[in-house]
């Protein structure tokens, strides 16, 4: 028994209702918001050392003892995803006063941004099926409260789409929680895992855990149910998108890491393959949607699909490279998916247009902003030395080890198109004549350089440290590939 | 000018409101260990400032409710979370929940459990979400 | 017993595709509110039904029915109760603000 492991889902939680309080006061609300969050992210900071030193945190919420009570489990995995998002919400909450979210801010934007916080981490440390559909709620209705903020015509629009979607989605995934539980009787996850060992007929496990793909892949956005997330990612502010882009789909390629390692692991030849040819259509139809554009917000929101993909590859491999490098790429681009979308805000903000043909020059004005965008163009696209490299390696190492070749070729030619992707809006935008945009007042970009670039050093640490990272992460893909070390951790047997 | 004729309504909502506030009530203290308990209370509740609503208008419930509807919802979350973060005090599993008996002046012995608080906590919550919600749509006219 | 809830649940799933499927706004409300009961209903169907049993266990009782799939409504009914007034409020304004309740003029077009 301990605390510990509710902590982080209890301080956003405390944070968001206080929040609430200070609601008309925007300065108070930033001050509160950016200490809130850093405590948030020592208290996960600390987590992680506990969880790398003592092993799996299980917390038996009200002294009822697994599987009968809800379980809450930190284990590795999940603890250094949570420090993940604390990190971005931290840079997200230094950035937001700066981002021009103006009136919005006093529509309860800081609650609902803590809210979503304590979804995202509920959803990661939850030991039980159905808290996690609970858990996907509180996130999702945070990002319904953020998506509509101060909406017109176009973002109420847009939004109206995501939410029926994600509604849709989600009443399939009661039924098919529904299906399990008839057939396993229970819903807490560790058991699940246990109990279908025994089940005789298979047939009807593959099909719930086919519905539960089908589930997970629309929150994920994953081939052919990506078609609801470029355009709504794109309407409301960056500070939004940019934790959309980052934790939201995440949170659904996780689920399926977790699912589908602990519990549908017995017709491997038919679901792990199918996993592997969706991430490899994800990847080509992602990228031919970044490439068909000149919005340079949907570029990056098109980017998030292939990046699924490649997530997904590693889980549909099945092997330890794969795993691992499912994991590192999963925390690669949480953390470079929001720089992105922040710096994108940026320059929006400071060429007044997202159409790349109206831009150009930039650099001649912004020269640090256009080398971050450089070096994030790298990061993204897996430049050795950068995180998306390591990632990369691994997963692509993982395909070739279980003799996809095919996937392979997909994925490195996927890789190329990604940074040209980025390096069109690099190219159109920053380079050329200065007098491109006419005469461009110079806007102050005070305040909203600084969080980004300091989430940027840790994605390059994250792939120049990677001598220090990998054993880790290695270690989580050994555990997760072992999903008796989760059910004893859990059922202590 | 049209004048509506709600005499009917009137007086029934009177006798009404008071008995679905009042059974909102015993759901409420009974949620912890029978059935009942803090949503159902707070729909029924709201039912009835609805039904309050209607019969009256806007501007007489107002001033007999004169009660910020959309601040209920955080002293409601903060009841229900507060019960939690007792847990961190007396150092138990989170959301563990006791209970006593205590002797009263009327009510004489009665028990009283931690579970309630948080209950009450969920009352609060619906009572303001569902005032909220509704009220945004009636105004907007 | 359960052969005939499953069906309501499945007629039920049935007509809220078609309302989902239908081109006005409010159609598609109703459709995700009856989408959810469907799934209630199919969740208590998944616990088995049993006749004149209670899901509550006191002294004297012997024949109880499972608890859990009971409390899995309640909380998915909360859930869909609040999403679909949040949904309801959306649909509302949005047609306020596009002067329109038509999906397909909702559409969009492909350069915004």
């Amino acid at each position: 028994m301990s605390n510990l492991a509710v902590l982080p889902i209890i301080l956003p939680l405390v944070s968001a209702i206080t929040l609430i309080f200070f609601n008309s006061k925007v300065n108070i609300s930033r001050k509160l918001t950016q200490i809130f969050s850093v405590i948030s992210l020592l208290v996960s900071c600390y987590i992680v050392w506990k969880v790398f030193t003592d092993g799996t945190i299980i917390l038996e919420t009200g002294a009822w003892v697994a599987p009968y009570g809800i379980i809450l489990v930190m284990d590795s995995l999940a603890s250094l995803l949570i420090l993940t998002t604390n990190l971005v919400a931290t840079v997200c909450a230094f950035y937001a006063p700066h981002a021009g979210l103006e009136k919005k801010e006093s529509y309860y934007f800081y609650p609902f941004f803590f809210f979503l916080i304590t979804g995202v981490s509920g959803a990661f440390i939850t030991g039980d099926l159905f808290n996690l559909f609970v858990f996907f709620e509180v996130l999702l209705m945070a990002s319904y409260g953020l998506i509509v903020l101060g909406g017109g015509k176009v973002q109420l629009r847009e939004s109206l789409k995501y939410l029926l979607i994600n509604l849709f989605s989600s009443m399939l995934f009661v039924t098919a929680i529904a299906f399990l539980y008839a057939v396993v009787g229970t819903v807490n996850m560790a058991q699940i895992g246990e109990r279908v060992q025994e089940v005789e007929q298979q047939g009807i496990l593959t099909t719930i855990g086919i519905l539960l793909f089908f589930v997970f892949a629309t929150k994920a956005a994953l081939f052919p149910l990506y078609y609801w997330l470029p355009k709504s990612y794109i309407v409301p502010n960056p500070v939004i998108s940019a934790l959309f882009g980052a934790l939201l789909t995440k949170v659904g390629i996780y689920s399926i890491l977790r699912v589908f390692s602990l519990i549908f692991v017995y017709k491997l030849e038919l679901t792990h393959e199918l996993f592997i040819w969706v991430a490899g259509l994800s990847m080509v139809f992602g990228i031919i949607g970044a490439l068909s554009t000149n919005n340079i917000k949907l570029i990056i929101a098109y980017n998030i699909i292939p990046a699924i993909g490649f997530i997904l590859l590693g889980i549909g491999t099945f092997t330890i490279d794969g795993i691992s490098g499912s994991i590192y790429y999963l925390i690669h681009d949480m953390i470079i998916k929001s720089v992105l979308f922040l710096l994108v805000g940026v320059i929006v903000y400071v060429a007044g247009t997202s159409d790349l043909r109206k831009m150009g020059g930039l650099i001649h004005y912004y020269p640090v902003l256009g080398w971050l965008l450089f070096i994030s163009a790298f990061v993204l696209a897996g430049i050795p030395p950068f995180s998306g490299f390591i990632g990369k390696l691994l997963l692509l190492k993982g395909a070739f080890a279980s003799g996809h070749i095919a996937i392979v070729i997909i994925g490195l030619l996927t890789s190329l198109l990604i940074l040209y992707s980025i390096m069109k809006i690099f190219i159109y935008g920053f380079w050329g004549d200065k007098q491109m945009l006419g005469n461009l007042e110079k806007k102050s970009t005070k305040g909203l350089i600084a969080p980004v670039a300091f989430l940027l050093t840790f994605s390059v640490l994250l792939g120049v440290g990677a001598e220090f990272v990998y054993p880790h992460i290695d270690s989580i893909a050994a555990y997760i590939l072992d999903p008796q070390i989760y059910i004893d951790s859990v059922l202590k047997e | 000018m049209y004048k509506p004729n709600d005499l009917v309504l009137r007086t029934t909502t009177s006798l009404i409101a008071f008995i679905l506030l009042g059974f909102a009530i015993y759901l409420l203290l009974a949620g912890h260990n029978s059935p009942g308990g803090g949503f159902v209370g707070g729909l029924l509740t709201s039912g009835a400032i609805l039904l309050m609503y209607m019969a009256y208008g806007m501007e007489v419930v107002k001033k007999i409710i004169p009660i910020n509807f959309t601040l209920l919802i955080p002293i409601g979350l903060s009841f229900a979370v507060g019960t939690g973060l007792g847990s961190f005090i007396f150092n138990v599993p989170f959301l563990s929940q006791t209970f006593g008996y205590f002797h009263l002046p009327i009510f004489g012995e009665i028990e009283l459990a931690t579970a309630m608080i948080f209950d009450i906590g969920v009352y609060f919550t619906v009572v303001g979400v569902m005032m909220t919600i509704i009220l945004t749509i009636a105004n907007d006219q | 017993m359960e052969i005939i809830t499953s069906i309501l649940a499945g007629i039920l799933f049935a007509t809220a595709i078609y309302n989902l499927l239908q081109k006005q706004l409010l159609r598609i409300v109703i459709g995700t509110a009856l989408l959810s009961h469907g799934a209630h209903i199919f969740i208590l169907t998944m616990g088995k039904l049993k006749t004149g049993q209670p899901p509550i266990l006191t002294d004297g009782v012997s024949d109880y029915t499972d608890p859990l799939p009971q409390a899995l409504i309640l909380t998915s009914i909360v859930i869909s109760f609040g999403v679909t007034s949040l949904l309801l409020v959306l649909a509302y304004r949005t047609t306020k603000e596009n002067n329109t309740d038509n999906m397909e003029q909702l559409r969009g077009k492909s350069n915004e």
